[in-house]
């Protein structure tokens, strides 16, 4: 998995390079410092040679300042390699998803494919980093601190060489338990906050139904539950602190009994049992910053999972053409459409769809909820793809187009009305990004939005708040629609699209349909008679199949299903 | 479909999480302090305790390296085994103390911390419970969630450790250098100004990096807008081949982000090789000064010794609260903004009255119920007087509007005789929902009265009021649970039996009865697996179980086909004998039955009557329903 994610370090891994040299000469840089002052204690003093400690301390010093100078170019590296590696990722991710078809979309859930491109990415980045400066250096002020240790005095060093298998283990072991009780602690708080978020969406809710009391025992609960999980993680890691300085203190008292007996029987310089006992503080240091980068990368691990998954993910619609002629007269034609969701699993949705859509006529949908009307609909533009038979658009397979040609002739308002922050122009643009003011009028006149976006103070230019919740569910569907008119498609799909609006200004707008855009072929999703019974073809599903096509007057006398339906919105006046 | 639950949006934490998260500095850091310290008043022992153990802790520490001196001097040069022995095992015991000391001192910490954090999180809780609803639509829930998650993150960590890091860095940083002074003043004058420089610079380089860091964050909003609104859209962007455009878009962002994140990782970064290595020159700087006195006999070996060890644990502590003091202010600034949510006024409630069980007897007299008999019969109580609870809702004179300024309902006036189905009719915005939410109190009028059975609501407790009405609302809300759950929240003591029966009459049983696990399915992220009827015919049972005397129910049917809602407009009817309801739906063919049909147009009351009556009028109504603009 690292060389799959190393991929994204792109131009930045030039910088990688550099790291571990730099790091490897400000290592020596540092470890040099102990061993020097040990020449001052053992030689510098004992011959009242006040020159050689001098050179010996201006060398330090010297060494010191280049530390810094290599420390902090270091660090510069590794926070742009770093962030680097987490900007490709993440650009890579959003293309990716940009790129994902709508069955691609229900796999993931919007939710896990926003946590993918935030946190995990994040995630990732921070692991990189700490990885980038602890997991090249730790190691390496490592070995050489043993080495010099072993070169001021072998013997000594065995309490050394047994001193950090311990503590390595020591503290491996409580980190791992404690990796598992903390993830398990997040999974409570994450459970907690979900239901906190529940909560404050449903206020409404718990308000009227006056659970405040239950809600609030329920609260309770959980968060009593979190504690308990968080003390018990918390726990466990404080004995890391303890255990290390115990192991550090202990190897420090071996070293000062068996080295001072040394320097007592003369094999051994003071200044070398000084700067010894440096070098263990040194060693243990390093030694838990290896645990913990270990520790992170475990944790990382699932990241990285995750991100890949999306990454690897084959979108499983895409241009099978390079044909980019776009449908210009807006026949609909299905023969023998059959569809279902996840191939090899479950029932088939729509079962043996045909029909004919022919240019400028309306066609209206109807059945009951489920039947399959938004995933027969969902199909023209290939937002899904057929399992069976064929969908075409002015004679040619909807698979014979690019897939941006075919959309581009296809405007869709789907069930949810979705507007993005930004003005209401820069909305509608979405629909044609070069439409003057003039077309943006045509379309916004005919969905009859016009005049109540000139009710606003600013107008077009009015500010749209987090999709558009500063609008009644009336005007944002009539913005969608206008959006969808201002690429003046020869295909025009509403999804149940005027739901939100009363019939008067439904009549409206259909009018205007008629007047302005009588070549584009209509597809209408509907659930009032009132607005269907003007179509030319009235299509009827039940269970995903069929069961009636024809006019609102033949299918009242040849259609039970039909006639269910409009009997159920019987009219006052008998025609 | 994916299970995964939406996990609101946070940056990595635990035990190894980046430094500093939260937003700045609080604005009155004297108060904050002083109201934190005020919720800490009864671990006030128990934090008395963990600063003596912190002492211990660290005195244990600082003598350890003390003890070198006589070590090397009084034992190791002069040959003194059996001396070194016990000062090693005395050495030992001051360790072991120290570490006891220490791990006791996190020991209590930890269940310090989390204890506050546990009891502000309730507090916030049951007061958000209380507020009014005009405080939810002018906060965001983000804005609302992050008080959950970032804020009380930020105030555990610290409390957790960096409080407690801070404080004993700081013992450690005094106690090294009083150390130091005892035992050589003069070698400390020599180093002192290395240390004077390790501390400006570690609280300069601190200020930048923690402007970063607020610049970082303000990234983070950016872009996870940017990415939650398209991802979410995803849909819509496909439809209008917005992709290009949403991608430029997310470039800009990304390199925003890029630029403010690596600047804030590199300030944070160069902090400790620059301590690590003044302190080495600070080291340097003893040995070789400390390397002439000993020369020049005014030092010994033993002191040296100890002095230099001494000098290399300065560099630490500095590093430590320059690092935690980010945490603190971050945890600062994010306890601010909790009391802030906590300061918020609730929910204003004079009401007295308060609504009985009652038992009716043949004279038609009532008595309070025995607690917890159900009789289905109830009564206000006002005072010592019972009025009994029939339904009769009206509107005297009202006139409303949400933000005080602009009327959305104008002198309205209207009434519901028990049992009666009123419907409202008009167009988007005429006031319809505006009604309902005035009837259960969820906003105030400015003018007028609504009395429910002779009593003006405001009189009436808010949640007596609630608990008498049933709503099914425009949007629907479900929770995190299983349908029968769902069902139950209208009435928490309904047995199965009662619930499936509701389904039943709601029409929801037979789609319910297709789920994967029936009435076991769990539903999840307010009924997302679910399609938008099924949400509907689930909020219609739950209010069934509720089994309230006025029911509310607004545009309930509009995402169901007609002919299911055929099915449970017999179920409803079933349901409505003594029962007031109030129907608003744009569906006409939904209101045909009503008793008596309101037309609003801009907040008013133009048309009243029955279907009949209205079509005659050839009004609004008229136009509405047969779909004419004009007459022809």
């Amino acid at each position: 998995m690292l060389k799959k994610l190393s991929v994204f370090l792109g131009k930045y891994k030039k910088l990688l390079v550099w790291i571990p040299f730099l790091m490897a000469v400000d290592v020596i840089c540092e470890l040099l410092i102990p061993f020097l002052m040990s020449k001052i204690v053992d030689i510098g003093i004992p011959g009242q040679d006040i020159r050689y400690i001098l050179r010996i301390g201006i060398l330090m010093v010297g060494l010191a300042c280049v530390a810094i100078l290599l420390g902090c170019i270091n660090m510069k590296l590794s926070a742009v390699a770093s962030q680097g590696f987490a900007a490709n990722l993440r650009r890579s991710l959003f293309e990716k998803i940009q790129d994902f078809s709508f069955s691609n979309i229900d796999k993931f859930s919007t939710a896990s494919l926003v946590t993918r491109l935030t946190n995990d990415v994040n995630q990732l980045q921070f692991t990189a980093l700490m990885g980038m400066r602890i997991f090249i250096r730790a190691p390496l002020m490592l070995v050489c601190s043993l080495v010099l240790a072993i070169s001021i005095n072998a013997r000594l060093s065995i309490i050394l060489i047994v001193a950090i298998p311990i503590l390595g283990l020591a503290v491996w072991l409580i980190m791992r338990k404690a990796e598992k009780l903390f993830s398990f602690m997040q999974t409570r708080l994450d459970a907690l906050n979900s239901s906190v978020q529940g909560n404050l969406v449903a206020i409404r809710v718990v308000k009227a139904f006056v659970r405040q009391v239950y809600e609030k025992t329920k609260f309770k609960k959980s968060n009593d539950e979190l504690m308990q999980a968080a003390i018990h993680a918390a726990n466990t890691v404080i004995f890391i602190m303890p255990i290390m300085l115990l192991i550090i203190n202990f190897a420090t008292i071996s070293i000062i009994w068996v080295g001072g007996k040394m320097v007592g029987a003369g094999s051994m310089g003071t200044g070398e049992l000084i700067s010894f006992l440096s070098y263990i503080m040194l060693i243990l240091i390093n030694l838990m910053m290896v645990s913990f980068v270990f520790l992170l990368a475990a944790r990382a691990k699932a990241c990285g999972q995750r991100v890949l998954e999306v990454l690897e993910t084959k979108n499983d619609i895409y241009d099978l053409t390079a044909n980019q002629e776009t449908a210009k007269q807006g026949k609909i034609e299905f023969c023998h459409v059959d569809f279902k969701y996840a191939a090899g699993t479950g029932d088939y949705v729509l079962k043996d769809i045909s029909f004919t859509a022919n240019p400028g006529e309306m066609i209206a949908l109807v059945g009951g909820t489920g039947t399959g009307k938004t995933t027969l609909v969902n199909l023209i533009p290939r937002l899904y793809e057929a399992t069976n038979g064929q969908v075409k658009i002015d004679d040619r397979d909807v698979r014979d187009y690019t897939l941006e040609a075919l959309r581009h002739s296809i405007g869709m308002v789907l069930q949810k009305n979705v507007l993005f922050s930004g003005t209401i122009r820069e909305n509608l643009l979405w629909g044609n990004e070069n439409a003057t003011q003039k077309q943006i009028e045509k379309a916004t006149k005919v969905a009859q939005a016009h005049e109540f976006i000139l009710s606003f103070p600013k107008g077009y230019d009015t500010q749209l708040e987090q999709g558009g919740v500063n609008l009644s569910g009336g005007q944002r569907q009539r913005l969608c629609i206008a959006r969808a008119l201002l690429k003046e498609p020869s295909i025009l799909i509403l999804d149940d699209s005027t739901s939100a609006v009363d019939t008067a200004t439904e009549l409206l707008i259909r009018r205007a349909f008629r007047e302005y855009f009588p070549d584009t072929t209509i597809i209408i999703i509907a659930q009032r008679i009132s607005s269907v019974r003007e179509a030319d073809k009235i299509l009827v599903l039940d269970s995903g199949q069929l069961v009636g096509c024809g006019t609102h007057q033949q299918l009242l006398e040849n259609n039970e299903v039909y006639r269910e339906i409009n009997s159920s919105q019987q009219e006052g006046v008998v025609a | 479909m994916s299970e995964e639950k939406k996990a609101p949006l946070r940056t990595p934490k635990g035990p190894m999480g980046p430094h500093a998260m939260g937003i700045g500095k609080p604005k009155n850091t004297k108060l904050v302090i002083k109201r934190l310290l005020g919720r800490l008043k009864d671990s006030r022992l128990k934090l008395f305790f963990v600063m003596i153990l912190m002492l211990i802790g660290s005195i244990s520490m600082l003598t350890g390296s003390y003890f070198l001196k006589p070590l090397i001097n009084n034992y190791i040069l002069p040959g003194d085994f059996a001396g070194l022995a016990k000062g090693l095992i005395i050495l030992a015991c001051i360790y072991l103390i120290g570490s006891a000391a220490i791990y006791l001192q996190s020991r209590i910490m930890v269940k310090v911390a989390q204890k506050t954090v546990n009891s502000l999180r309730k507090d916030v809780f049951e007061h958000m419970q209380s507020l009014s609803l005009r405080y939810f639509d002018s906060h965001t829930h983000g804005e609302l969630m992050s008080r959950y998650t970032n804020d009380m993150d930020n105030v555990q960590m610290a409390l957790e450790q960096s409080l407690v890091q801070l404080f004993s860095s700081a013992l450690t940083f005094i106690g090294v250098i009083v150390m130091m002074i005892v035992l050589s003043p003069l070698l400390f004058v020599v180093t002192a100004v290395i240390i004077a420089l390790m501390l400006f610079l570690s609280s300069t380089i601190g200020k930048r990096s923690r402007t970063y860091f607020q610049k970082q964050q303000k990234e983070i909003g950016n872009l996870n807008g940017y990415i939650e609104e398209m991802v979410e859209g995803l849909k819509e962007v496909k439809v209008f081949t917005h992709e290009q455009q949403a991608n430029q878009g997310f470039y800009k962002i990304n390199d925003q982000f890029f630029h403010a994140a690596s600047n804030a990782n590199f300030f944070a970064g160069i902090i400790m090789p620059i301590m690590v290595n003044l302190n080495n020159i600070c080291f340097a700087l003893s040995a070789v000064f400390g390397g002439i006195l000993v020369i020049k006999g005014s030092f010994d070996i033993g002191s040296l010794a100890a002095f230099l060890q001494y000098s290399r644990q300065v560099g630490h502590p500095i590093n430590q609260i320059s690092m935690q003091l980010n945490n603190v202010f971050a945890a600062m600034a994010g306890a601010e903004r909790i009391f802030e949510l906590l300061d918020e006024e609730p929910e204003i409630d004079e009401g007295r009255v308060t609504l009985v069980t009652v038992v009716q007897h043949g004279d038609d007299s009532l008595e309070i119920a025995p607690a917890g008999q159900h009789t289905g019969h109830w009564a206000w109580k006002k005072g010592e007087e019972l009025i009994p609870l029939r339904g009769d809702v009206r509107f005297h004179n009202v006139t409303f509007a949400y933000d005080g300024i602009n009327p959305v309902l104008k002198n309205v006036s209207l009434f519901a005789k028990p049992g009666q189905k009123i419907a409202f009719v008009g167009s988007t915005g005429a006031g319809k929902t505006t009604i309902t939410n005035l009837i259960n109190r969820f906003y105030d009028i400015q003018e007028g009265e609504i009395t429910y059975d002779g009593i003006n609501v405001r009189e009436i407790k808010k949640d007596d009021l609630r608990q008498s009405l049933g709503m099914v609302l425009q949007d629907t809300h479900l929770f995190t649970g299983t349908v029968m759950e769902n069902i139950r929240y209208g009435r928490l003591d309904a047995t199965d039996e009662e619930c499936i029966e509701a389904a039943h009459q709601a029409s929801a049983d037979s789609f319910i009865s297709r789920l994967p696990q029936g009435y076991d399915t769990v539903i999840t992220g307010d009924g997302a697996n679910l399609s938008q009827g099924q949400r509907q015919l689930l909020a219609i049972a739950r209010s069934y179980v509720a089994d309230p005397p006025v029911m509310i129910l607004d545009e309930a049917t509009s995402s169901i086909d007609t002919r299911t809602e055929r099915l449970i407009e017999k179920g409803m009817n079933a349901l409505m004998e003594d029962r007031t309801v109030f129907v608003i739906a744009h569906r006409l063919s939904t209101v045909r039955n009503a008793n008596a049909i309101l037309v609003l147009e801009n907040g008013q009351i133009i048309e009243r009557g029955d279907h009949a009556d209205l079509l005659e009028q050839k009004g609004r109504y008229w136009q509405l329903y047969t779909g004419q603009h004009q007459l022809d």
